[in-house]
């Protein structure tokens, strides 16, 4: 008797945990588009970035939501609060099953997520990776930012040119196992170890900040410790060179270790305008956005198929042509200094 | 405390255990009707694959874990030592050309050793358990890191990874949950109908008393600890092959997961009560709950509120419900009373 | 009956003995090893750093006593740090030109009501802390994430003047530092001096005693959370001003960092002895610690397994004193004829 009664207590419970968590989402069970959609009909697009409440994956993903109408796409957002491989693959199960017909995903592990987006694609949806990328069979193409090995150049130069191209260096990167700024370092070292121009140029140390700002700080603070003779920090992720500059800009060491990276203008305008910080880099996010969302419409209508030579039609991004590796090149990088950086919002 | 005497009397075997099981099985059977009736595409097969694959880490864990707690104990290392058992099982499989079932040998070795350091510590040394699981939490996440580095192994024979992800014909049932089943299977058997697992509700209830009657406190404990170092590092080898992934931070914070679909299911975290039936009904009520929602399109925002609130609401709904017992049985004494 | 200690040599003999000395003695001996190696560990910016690192832990660890104390575990300050400090930035934001004073109170009182709503959850549902507030984690960490969503405040949000208070310092000791060792002294006389305080010992070491004896153990206990989540509101604002970003995962993980400490500290996890000095103390251990083996350049993959055994270390070592204590306290108990007190620890530990 009386446990039934508790019982009912907690089915009761139980409903309504589940009922007041749907009505939260107004509903949001129904977004999905199902079936196959033919050319220029209504699709559905579901972007899993590395993580939320990022800035950066914010803008970026801006762009895919104001280009959405352009193209009749219904976009939706899912994926985890802090960076895990084990949790995208969840959200990526949710896709498969509401038959989503395009899934455009950053990877947190190029690997770990492949078979879930493998039953996702005999499932009928298209798969594109934005920013970091997936093993090359698990997807139809890559939206890349910029030439990675452009991204590298830059830093290299916007470092040596502070530091007379000679003295210690190190780099302050994202989570160890991030394909993207793994790609970006490995040029970096191909670059000094074969170009006569970094020969005076020595990286002592790559050390990472798991993309989380505390600890990036701290790992700052530690490396400046550790190696005294450091001229200066390359940081290729907003993470990173936000928290380094922060920490510089506190301590005895502003103005005489140089911090260059990638790195979002609104997060960096107060330390370019103190001195901290001379230059940095970055593309503008929110095309990969919009360039993903352009590529959804042409893979879904059958246009391209992801093949190298495909081109398709990106809106105000002009023609984009699909490179080796499946690759879409969105743009150039934009180098910010003080002159500049006012010109830019986000 | 009302409850102590209610519990143990349930404590006795699976009939009595069923009562307070029950609620959690009724949760989750009323949780999959809503689902299938109010979510978009709940109700299939898919489900049933997506939803009991990623249950079984937590399954499997829960098992050693709903013991330790049934004596009054914890263990918080249990998501460090599979994450220390994915960093070897990948550093194994990419530098050595040993086969998979001498890496699964080796890495359970290295599971039973973990499991017995926390077992002298607790039960040799008699340190609190809360307090040495902590510690061995980050000492053995440090060994992992140790182990693998900074590196990622991604490489693992094809056919192996495709077993563990693979389904029993179209039920949707991953093959691997046989595997969970028996693990469920032994350890209900153990807790339930075992005079070792009855010496454990006792234990829970009162460590003197079970002293006085003869059980050896100690040693129980220790086996428990074994087996959920062991049963952990298998978690671990099963995580790499189904992501086709090892890293250093693999498996990380899932003990937390683990501990609250445990107590959800119903086992008092003083020890002394609750089931296994209810323990598998708590696990797959967090990852329905979860899962339900995730399909629904509700962030991860949600889902960390929710998961907090069935927590709270499990420990406090039948905490309040027994004090309501409790002042029902004193109001009715009195009646009975005034009427003599 | 035990014997007064009495003397200078006993007073002497009792500090040196005591466990926050041992901790102070590791500390200093982290140091000097650190100092020999890497001449650059305690020059200006060094020791800044250090303390500035260590403030934060420092505060947290207090609170964290101070409900330890009373046979309880708070696991939720990292998620109130993370509340508190968000709610920071969103006021700076919202008001550019508060006082603040003002906004320091407002972080303090912020985490003491979120701290008496563990408290009140504790004691009136009576469910142990541990799974209290380790379902306040989850929720206060989802409350921060839907109220920041992508929103993060960086020190260009923030007025000058409270940048600038986490660089403020005498000397090279910062400012915040100060005003966390004054914490720490207030807590200590507290604990020490208050018959409110001493209840908390009380109450630790047998809850149904303490209770018979008259204690309001309710109002103590919900009084321990309601300090403990009023320091992590503190902390709250502190980082925001050490670090000048805040967003939706900030603090996230600390929990287990705090209770460590204040294990590594000398606070027994089952309540009824410690002090806040030994809890702050282990909070500057540990965060040195971090900071020590880099600058020693341990590789950073060793870093964390020592921490961990560490934290073993400390409670095998308390064991064996509680041990030692209770063996030499049944020999003096005996040579008077007194009643045999029960060794200490012994009682069952329940998770």
């Amino acid at each position: 008797m009386q446990s039934s009664t508790t019982a009912r207590r907690i089915v009761a419970i139980s409903a309504a945990v589940v009922a007041g968590a749907l009505a939260l989402s107004g509903c949001a069970g129904g977004s999905a588009g199902g079936g196959t959609s033919g050319a220029g009909k209504s699709f559905s697009m579901a972007f899993v970035p590395k993580q939320l409440n990022n800035p950066y994956t914010d803008v970026e993903l801006s762009g895919g939501k104001k280009n959405a109408s352009k193209v009749d796409a219904k976009v939706t957002v899912v994926g985890p609060n802090t960076a895990s491989a084990s949790s995208q693959v969840s959200y990526i199960n949710t896709l498969t099953q509401k038959k989503t017909n395009v899934i455009a995903i950053a990877a947190n592990d190029p690997n770990a997520v492949c078979s879930s987006l493998n039953q996702a694609k005999s499932g009928g949806a298209k798969i594109i990776t934005f920013d970091s990328d997936t093993a090359k069979t698990c997807r139809s193409l890559f939206i890349n930012q910029v030439v990675s090995k452009d991204v590298a150049l830059v830093e290299l130069k916007q470092l040596g040119e502070q530091i007379d191209y000679t003295g210690d260096f190190a780099i302050l990167s994202a989570t160890a196992n991030a394909t993207n700024q793994n790609t970006w370092i490995k040029f970096m070292k191909e670059e000094i170890a074969s170009n006569p121009k970094y020969s005076k140029m020595k990286l002592v140390t790559t050390v990472y900040g798991n993309d989380d700002d505390t600890t990036s700080f701290q790992v700052a603070q530690g490396l400046l410790q550790s190696y005294p003779n450091l001229k200066g920090i390359i940081s290729p992720t907003t993470v990173g060179i936000a928290a380094t500059a922060r920490y510089l800009s506190t301590s005895d060491y502003k103005g005489k270790v140089v911090l260059v990276g990638l790195g979002l203008p609104n997060q960096m305008r107060e330390y370019v305008k103190n001195g901290t910080v001379k230059e940095f880099a970055l593309w503008d996010p929110a095309k990969i956005g919009q360039a993903a969302v352009y590529a959804g419409r042409a893979l879904v209508d059958g246009k391209i198929t992801g093949k190298t030579g495909d081109s398709f039609d990106a809106g105000s991004l002009g023609t984009l042509k699909v490179g080796a590796d499946n690759t879409v090149i969105v743009g150039p990088p934009t180098e910010f200094t003080a002159d500049n950086i006012d010109d830019f919002d986000f | 405390m009302a409850e102590t005497l209610d519990t143990r009397v349930r404590g006795r075997g699976l009939r009595a255990g069923l009562g307070r099981d029950a609620v959690t099985v009724y949760a989750l059977v009323a949780v999959v009707v809503i689902a299938s009736l109010t979510v978009p595409y709940f109700a299939g097969t898919a489900t049933v694959n997506f939803l009991l694959i990623d249950a079984i880490p937590v399954l499997a864990i829960a098992m050693p874990m709903a013991l330790i707690i049934v004596t009054g104990e914890i263990d918080l290392s249990v998501a460090s030592i599979a994450g220390l058992s994915a960093a070897t099982t990948g550093v194994l499989v990419a530098k050595t050309d040993l086969p998979l079932p001498a890496i699964l040998l080796i890495v359970i070795v290295i599971g039973l050793a973990c499991g017995a350091v926390n077992g002298v510590l607790v039960t040799v040394i008699g340190l609190p358990s809360l307090a040495v699981t902590i510690g061995t939490l980050a000492l053995v996440r440090g060994l992992a890191l140790v182990v693998i580095g900074d590196e990622a192994v991604a490489e693992f024979p094809l056919d192996v990874t495709t077993f563990v992800t693979s389904t029993i014909g179209g039920t949707g049932i991953p093959t691997m949950m046989i595997f969970a089943a028996i693990l469920v299977a032994v350890f209900g058997v153990i807790l339930h109908f075992t005079p070792f697992g009855r010496g454990l509700y006792a234990l829970g209830s009162s460590l003197e008393a079970a002293r006085f009657v003869g059980i050896r406190t100690g040693r129980s404990k220790f086996w428990l600890y074994l087996a959920s170092g062991a049963v952990s590092a298998a978690v671990g080898v099963f995580w790499v092959l189904r992501y086709s992934s090892a890293q250093s931070d693999s498996v990380q914070g899932l003990e937390l997961t683990v501990v609250a679909a445990v107590l959800l299911g119903g086992v008092s975290i003083f020890g002394g009560s609750g089931g296994i039936v209810g323990v598998v009904a708590g696990v797959l009520l967090i990852r329905t709950v979860n899962y339900s929602l995730q399909l629904a399109g509700l962030s991860d925002t949600v889902l960390t509120i929710v998961t907090g609130s069935l927590l709270v609401l499990s420990v406090i709904a039948p905490s309040f419900a027994a004090r309501a017992r409790a002042a029902r049985d004193l109001r009715r004494a009195r009646r009975g009373r005034a009427l003599i | 009956m035990r014997p007064e200690p009495s003397g200078l040599h006993r007073a002497a003999a009792r500090i040196f003995l005591s466990r926050e000395f041992s901790v102070l003695v590791a500390f200093v001996l982290l140091v000097a090893v650190t100092q020999l190696v890497n001449p650059r560990f305690l020059v200006g910016q060094g020791i800044r750093d250090l303390l500035l690192n260590a403030t934060i832990f420092v505060v947290m660890a207090v609170g964290e006593a101070i409900v330890i104390l009373t046979r309880n575990v708070d696991l939720s300050v990292g998620s109130i740090l993370g509340l508190s400090a968000f709610g920071t930035g969103s006021i700076f934001a919202a008001f550019p030109g508060v006082s603040i004073p003002l906004v320091f109170l407002i972080g303090i009182a912020f985490g003491g009501i979120l701290g008496a709503i563990n408290g009140l959850l504790v004691t009136i549902a009576r469910v142990p802390a541990l799974v209290i507030t380790l379902g306040t984690l989850y929720i206060y960490r989802g409350i921060n994430n839907a109220w920041a969503g992508s929103t993060q405040y960086f020190a260009g949000d923030n007025p000058a003047g409270f940048s600038d208070l986490a660089v403020a310092a005498v000397g090279s000791i910062p400012l915040i530092s100060l005003g966390a060792l004054a914490v720490v002294v207030l807590g200590g006389i507290y604990l020490a001096m208050f018959r409110s305080g001493r209840d908390l010992y009380a109450i630790g070491s047998d809850p149904d005693a303490a209770e018979l004896y008259g204690i309001p153990v309710t109002r103590r206990v919900i009084g321990a959370f309601v300090a403990s989540g009023a320091l992590a509101g503190l902390a709250g604002v502190l980082y925001a001003s050490r670090f000048n970003s805040v967003g939706a995962d900030t603090g996230t993980g600390f929990e287990l960092q705090i209770v460590a400490a204040v294990v590594v500290g000398g606070v027994a996890i089952f309540g009824g002895s410690g002090t806040v000095a030994g809890a702050a103390i282990g909070a500057v251990l540990l965060t040195t610690m971090t900071g020590a083996l880099a600058a020693l350049n341990v590789s950073k993959f060793w870093q964390q397994a020592v921490v961990g055994a560490l934290i073993i270390l400390a409670i095998v070592i308390d064991r064996v004193l509680a041990l030692r204590t209770a063996r030499r306290l049944r020999v003096a108990g005996s040579t008077v004829g007194g009643p045999e007190p029960a060794p200490a620890g012994t009682e069952a530990p329940r998770g």
